[in-house]
């Protein structure tokens, strides 16, 4: 307990304006040490930490741009890939086109070749066999011709040397007649 | 325990109780034969740089990206002098060496006034002159030095003469310029800050004794229906005291970043 006449006796110089310089000094020290220490730790840590969160955020944002930029350039790769392989695939198009064309165009031309082989063949053959037959026909004719004027005539036309003869005569009538009318016709 | 004391004492009559015993006694009574030895005020200074020490300390250790509450409200406490006091007065150019500084002075102020509103503390460091005097006395020291480091000589003369002034006004105007700047500036500092803070200090103390005279020493109901109404009304007092000591702390270090920008830009003014 503190007595009255202690109080009183304090009372006596209280003006509050008048300071306590042992409070002065006091403060005055707390003061400076708080700032160093602020200095030295509490405000760098704060802006490291200030510092290192605005980092991590525009390094995120940083980030982000590049993932943007490289999914561009890949989708920019993909679809240049994607026309190359459509400009290919008609370009294939167009030369199997193009083939087949020209695989048709040679079978068209080498089965008209053999369908004119064929026909010049048949041709061939149909002239050797009318000759054939021409020769034939002549001999046969001859002989037929012969045997009837033998029959109407007798036994007197036996001799070969002069039927020979007659049947020469009269095949040569017979061509001349042919060529006059094939001449005629032309 | 003072007034209970000083008012036994008397026999009767409540006695208020004085400025003097915001001067509380030591606690430890060395160099009590050169003046007050190591009283509660010097333990509360002491105290609130501890107290500050720690608590950024702690919150700030991990320096994590995303902050937990407690680094976000420290963070937030440190924006606030950075960018309100720091950047916004200092301006972006000049700002950044000053927030330790500005830092310092506004939680220094804001934690020894808030001890006026803790239980058992229940006094702000600031209601004493002493203290306060400390503080403004650092503020004009370094607004000064700042100012003739960077200007010169011509700190003085940017600081006492006033530009577009007529030549025969300056005899009259150096001299109150002068008075202004370099002296009633730093009382005003300092006593704005203790008289608003012993102000609320007395008005608690009173509140107290008031109380507790009479509910404890007078007869009746009356006087103690009176006591119960007193320590009602301290209730929403001790809150506007609270919106005092932000408020207080605010002003003292916003005044102290005004200063120092205008001893850092003296010569655009």
């Amino acid at each position: 307990m503190i007595s009255t006449s202690l109080i009183q006796a304090a009372a006596e110089d209280a003006n509050p304006l008048v300071p306590n310089l042992w409070e002065t000094l006091v403060v005055i020290l707390g003061f400076l040490v708080l700032l160093f220490v602020v200095v030295k730790f509490i405000a760098p840590a704060f802006e490291k930490a200030y510092q290192d969160r605005r980092n991590a955020i525009e390094g995120g944002l940083s980030q982000a741009e590049e993932a943007k930029a490289e999914a561009e350039a890949m989708k920019a790769e993909y679809e240049q890939n994607l026309a190359d392989s459509r400009a290919e695939a008609s370009r294939i198009r167009e030369e199997a086109r193009a083939e087949g064309a020209q695989i048709v165009a040679e079978h068209k031309e080498k089965a008209a070749a053999e369908a004119a082989r064929i026909t010049e063949q048949a041709q061939q053959q149909i002239a050797a066999e009318r000759q054939q037959a021409a020769v034939t026909l002549r001999q046969d004719v001859g002989t037929l011709a012969t045997q009837l004027a033998s029959r109407i005539v007798g036994e007197a036309l036996e001799d070969d040397a002069r039927s020979q003869r007659v049947v020469d005569r009269f095949l040569a009538d017979l061509d001349a007649e042919q060529s006059n009318r094939t001449g005629a016709a032309q | 325990m003072h007034s209970l004391a000083l008012a036994a004492d008397d026999e009767g009559g409540f006695a208020p109780p004085t400025i003097s015993e915001t001067h509380l006694p030591e606690i430890f009574p060395w160099m009590a034969e050169w003046g007050s030895g190591f009283g509660k005020n010097m333990l509360m200074v002491v105290l609130a740089v501890l107290a500050i020490w720690w608590f950024f300390s702690f919150a700030i250790r991990k320096q994590a990206l995303v902050p937990s509450r407690l680094q976000f409200v420290a963070e937030g406490g440190y924006a606030f002098a950075r960018n309100t006091l720091g950047r916004d007065i200092l301006g972006e150019k000049h700002f950044k060496p000053w927030v330790p500084f500005l830092f310092t002075v506004f939680f220094f102020v804001l934690f020894n006034n808030l001890f006026g509103a803790i239980p058992f503390l229940q006094m702000p460091t600031f209601s004493h002159a002493g203290s306060a005097y400390a503080i403004a006395a650092i503020i004009w020291v370094t607004w000064i030095f700042m100012g003739f480091k960077l200007h010169g000589g011509r700190f003085l003369k940017l600081m006492t003469v006033p530009s577009g002034v007529p030549k025969w006004l300056l005899p009259l105007l150096i001299p109150i310029e002068f008075l202004s700047n370099f002296l009633i500036r730093p009382l005003t500092h300092s006593l704005r800050i203790m008289a608003v803070m012993l102000a609320g200090h007395i008005i608690v103390m009173l509140a107290g004794s008031g109380a507790e005279f009479l509910i404890a020493q007078q007869e009746g109901i009356g006087n103690a229906s009176l006591g119960v109404l007193i320590l009602l009304g301290s209730i929403p007092l001790y809150f506007l005291e609270i919106i005092m000591m932000v408020l207080q702390a605010f002003v003292f270090a916003l005044l102290t970043a005004i200063y120092i920008q205008g001893s850092i830009e003296a010569d655009a003014h």
